[in-house]
């Protein structure tokens, strides 16, 4: 029988030469479930993101996927699986020496093989999609912020994945747009079934559409709490967390009290 | 009794408690910062301070900054500390200015022997990767090649543009001019012999064994290796390489190879041009100003020049092109992430591939002779 977890982490520490960023992060996400890492600026979210798509070497831990220990496989086998992710890095990350279009298409023609009248149609659909129907032909630097998040999102959805790796998708968006962007990323999951992973700190969206979560904390470097943002602020029982979920100060964030 | 004072503050003490006196303005633009204050203050030794603030004036940071480093210093050495007596203001700032998260201690400083280790180790890793890229290179030319690898053909097309047709004002001026150059220091000798007509020789060899092949990579290890270091040095930057590497694609076969293939193919066409660039300029030069004619300038020429000269000036633009483009390809990949790294991949490539250029080139110099070319 197949899990219902799409991937685990267990235990799982990552450092940068000699720092440690992150120890002892554990955590599982159900297939086709919408799951939030949270956590206040520099605390590691966008580091876990790293690690479970294979661009950071954890210094301990496993995370499984599927049910497959990831960094055991090798390099050929790594990249087959990470052929089912779409990724959406925190600015983007769009390659600028190419059009729109060829932003979402590289993927297509690299990894796939279909022919260009083909990669052409899905191109078309995966822009409009994200409402940038009309924009295949421009450069990403001719792009608006908001723009070129969505191209890039665009081009993470160019392969169809089954599991979306989200860096603040709605960071920089006007309310508006990210409250499309949160439809389009609940339709993608209740009509593909895509399991999603989604860094931030946007409280409207991840109210609105995360399932799960984890909340991780710069001071202790690891994971404080877990669970769906709401009943994270409805329930938890940590001060700093209470406070993010509901944008106040914490009550010992180092002013003295009159 | 007077423990201790410095400009705008005062200790008093009776042995249990240490109250510290503010007075006057702490305007740190104007006033400066009083150095080890502070340590004067906890110097007294006394287990507790309180302030007493009545007779301040006007303050800006440089009264908080006196105050965190007495009240840090207060908490290392277990001193009670008692803001009380300080203004509301002042004692919120303090409080912000508290290190909320503690910064990681610096790695200690290794030993000489130790670093040298460490400095030989990451030398091996060096060498091994650079192996790898040029071995990788090897391989995956030959696959792309035999048209069995995703680059893209427009990628190559673009990169031979920008390494070959954008480069020909450049690399005509330079070479237009070293050709002139050399008749003009080769006239200045030969015409104390008589010898006039054999400028010509004199040039052909110059240009065609060596100065057009070296000027010309020279030219292209500053254009175009600088560019390739900085432009993947700039996509590390944007994580465009990480999202390449994410979603699987080769990073190799899409980056590297199409501009080692580009520039090892362009530049033994430049050098071809280049050639008949610095044998023009030293035509111009010495038909104007030495006593030989065109026709007989030219008829030198061709006695002078042989083609296994120029079998080994193309040789060495080969070698030259493929040398500049992976020390640019290799610099790039390898730059940090911020502004400042583009820079100086940019500045590493040219430095580099300059030198390197040179090396090789001796080394070709060594052979030759050695072969009797
Ligand atoms: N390449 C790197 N080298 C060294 N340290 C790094 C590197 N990248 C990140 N860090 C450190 O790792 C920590 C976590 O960084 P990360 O980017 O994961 O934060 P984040 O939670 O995504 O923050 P934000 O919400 O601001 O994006 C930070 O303290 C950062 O300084
Ligand atoms: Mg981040």
């Amino acid at each position: 029988m197949p899990s219902r977890w799409k991937l685990q982490v267990e235990g799982l520490a990552v450092g940068f030469g000699d720092v440690v960023v992150l120890r002892d992060v554990s955590f599982r996400i159900a297939a086709g479930s919408i799951f939030a890492v949270m956590g206040g600026s520099g605390c590691g979210k966008s580091t876990v993101l790293k690690a479970m798509i294979g661009l950071l070497r954890p210094s301990a831990g496993v995370i499984h996927v599927g049910g497959e220990d990831y960094w055991a496989a090798d390099d050929a086998r790594r990249a087959e699986i990470g052929r089912g992710f779409g990724i959406l890095f925190q600015n983007g990350a769009l390659w600028n020496s190419m059009s729109v279009a060829d932003n979402v298409a590289l993927p297509l023609r690299m990894l796939t093989r279909l022919d260009e009248a083909a990669i052409a149609a899905l191109v078309r659909v995966k822009l409009s999609l994200v409402g940038l129907g009309g924009a295949g032909g421009t450069m990403p630097a001719e792009l608006s912020g908001g723009m070129r998040k969505r191209a890039a999102l665009a081009r993470a959805l160019a392969l169809d994945p089954d599991i979306l790796f989200f860096d603040e998708p709605t960071s920089g968006l006007d309310p508006v747009t990210a409250k499309r962007l949160d439809d389009l990323i609940l339709e993608l999951r209740d009509g593909f079934g895509t399991t999603v992973v989604m860094v931030s700190h946007d409280l409207p969206s991840l109210f609105g559409i995360c399932d799960d979560g984890i909340f991780l904390d710069a001071g202790s470097r690891t994971a404080i709490a877990s669970g769906a943002p709401a009943m994270l602020r409805d329930q938890c029982q940590q001060p700093f967390v209470r406070a993010f979920m509901t944008r106040e100060r914490p009550p010992d964030d180092g002013e003295a009290s009159p | 009794m007077d423990i201790s004072q410095g400009r705008g503050w005062a200790a008093k003490g009776d042995g249990s408690h240490t109250v510290i006196t503010l007075f006057g303005d702490w305007i740190a633009r104007r006033d400066g910062i009083e150095e080890g204050a502070a340590g004067r203050v906890l110097a007294t030794g006394a287990p507790a301070l309180a302030f007493e603030a009545g007779g301040l004036g006007r303050w800006d940071c440089a009264l908080i900054a006196f105050l965190s480093t007495l009240r840090d210093g207060a908490r290392q050495g277990n001193v009670a500390f008692d803001e009380a007596g300080l203004p509301m203001s002042a004692r919120r700032l303090l409080a912000l200015a508290s290190p909320a998260v503690p910064v990681p201690a610096p790695p200690p400083e290794m030993p000489f022997v130790s670093r040298i280790g460490r400095w030989g180790v990451s030398l091996y890793a060096e060498t091994l990767e650079a192996a790898a890229l040029v071995g990788g290179t090897g391989l995956r030319g030959i696959a792309a090649l035999r048209g069995r690898s995703p680059m893209r053909g427009q990628d190559l097309l673009d990169c031979m543009r920008e390494a070959g047709a954008a480069a020909l004002p450049i690399v005509t001026v330079v070479n237009l001019l070293v050709g002139g150059i050399l008749a003009f220091v080769g006239a200045v000798q030969l015409r104390r012999f008589g010898a006039d007509v054999y400028v010509a020789s004199m040039v052909g060899v110059a240009v065609v064994r060596e100065m057009a092949a070296l000027m010309t990579a020279i030219i292209m290890a500053g254009r175009t290796g600088g560019a390739y270091a900085a432009h993947l040095a700039t996509m590390q930057g944007n994580e465009e390489i990480d999202a390449l590497r994410a979603f699987g694609i080769p990073v190799f076969d899409v980056l590297v190879l199409p501009r080692v293939l580009a520039l090892t193919a362009m530049l033994p066409i430049l050098y071809l041009y280049g050639c008949a660039m610095g044998v023009f300029g030293g035509f111009v030069v010495a038909v104007a100003t030495l006593d030989v004619s065109a026709v007989s300038y030219v008829a030198e020429i061709r006695l002078a020049v042989s083609g296994n000269q120029f079998v080994l000036g193309l040789l060495k633009s080969l070698t030259f092109g493929a040398l500049i483009a992976l020390v640019g390809c290799r610099v790039g990949l390898a730059a940090g992430r911020s502004a400042a790294a583009i820079g100086r991949a940019a500045t590493h490539a040219v430095v580099a591939g300059i030198v390197g250029v040179i090396v090789l080139d001796a080394v070709f110099a060594i052979c030759a002779r050695a072969l009797g070319v």
